[in-house]
């Protein structure tokens, strides 16, 4: 029989928003509180199933038209070159920088590097769990 | 002002237990799918809505402290767990599951019977 899912479709549309801003929440509170890159990273997959649950995998693809292959390359990518980054000043492989900045809208805060390590992370994990699911859920 | 504290917290996840416990009994006592589902998706979410308003005025009210999350996986969890009740019973109807013997109306019947028809003609 025809599915009528109105109200899954309609909660989806608010619920994705909350998972996937409480996903950023998480990879920015990564370095002071519990979570990080990985659970961050899970979390946007998850809104992601949510949204893949709801609709159909064409019009997923539609919405994100990522290739999420190459997000996990450009994760690695990351990764990589803020570890070999530190080459460049003379320091061991793998060894971070921090400093504390004076940006226009949130004062003065502290960047560190370990942060693009940690998107990168979070790339890869988005990457590489919705390419598994596509794969497995797609025909073809 | 902490007894009052301590008395607001005690008393909301005092009520949440209650709620919770309640049901425990109504999913176990209960006799089909979709009493079950009432039974689950409602107490159960209000219990543990007042369990986490509880820890929120706990952490707030005692320790200084408020909690965004908390109050975000309040409205989180009023969204959602309605909506999972609903989709587990309209999955058990869909796939067949009969209501008790004691069920009056089933004004849902003819609507899947008449879908299941047009479906069949298509084929």
């Amino acid at each position: 029989m025809k599915a009528n899912d109105v109200i899954l479709q309609t909660a989806t549309k608010v619920v994705a928003f909350i998972i996937f801003l409480f996903s950023v929440h998480i990879f920015f509170a990564g370095h002071f509180a519990p979570g990080g890159g990985f659970v961050g990273g899970l979390l946007t997959t998850a809104a992601i199933v949510l949204l893949l649950l709801a609709f159909d995998l064409k019009t997923v693809q539609k919405a994100l038209p990522f290739d999420f292959m190459i997000v996990v390359a450009i994760g690695l990518l990351l990764a990589l070159g803020t570890a070999a980054g530190s080459i460049l000043f003379d320091v061991p492989f793998f060894t971070h920088a921090f400093d504390d900045f004076a940006l226009p809208l949130f004062g003065v805060s502290s960047l560190h590097t370990a942060m693009i390590f940690d998107a990168g992370v979070y790339l890869v994990v988005v990457g590489s769990t919705i390419t598994m699911i596509q794969a497995i859920g797609g025909d073809s | 002002m902490t007894v009052i504290a301590n008395t607001l917290i005690i008393i909301t996840i005092l009520v949440g237990l209650i709620f919770t416990v309640v049901t425990v009994i109504g999913v176990i006592r209960l006799p089909d799918v979709y009493t079950r589902a009432h039974a689950a998706s409602k107490s159960a979410t209000l219990g543990v809505l007042s369990i986490l308003v509880g820890v929120f005025f706990h952490f707030w009210l005692n320790e200084g402290h408020f909690s965004v999350k908390i109050l975000l996986g309040i409205l989180f969890l009023f969204i959602t767990a309605p909506i999972g009740g609903h989709l587990m019973s309209r999955a058990a109807y869909v796939s067949g599951v009969k209501p008790t013997e004691l069920t009056v109306g089933d004004d849902l019947a003819e609507v899947v019977e008449q879908a299941k028809k047009e479906q069949a003609n298509k084929k």
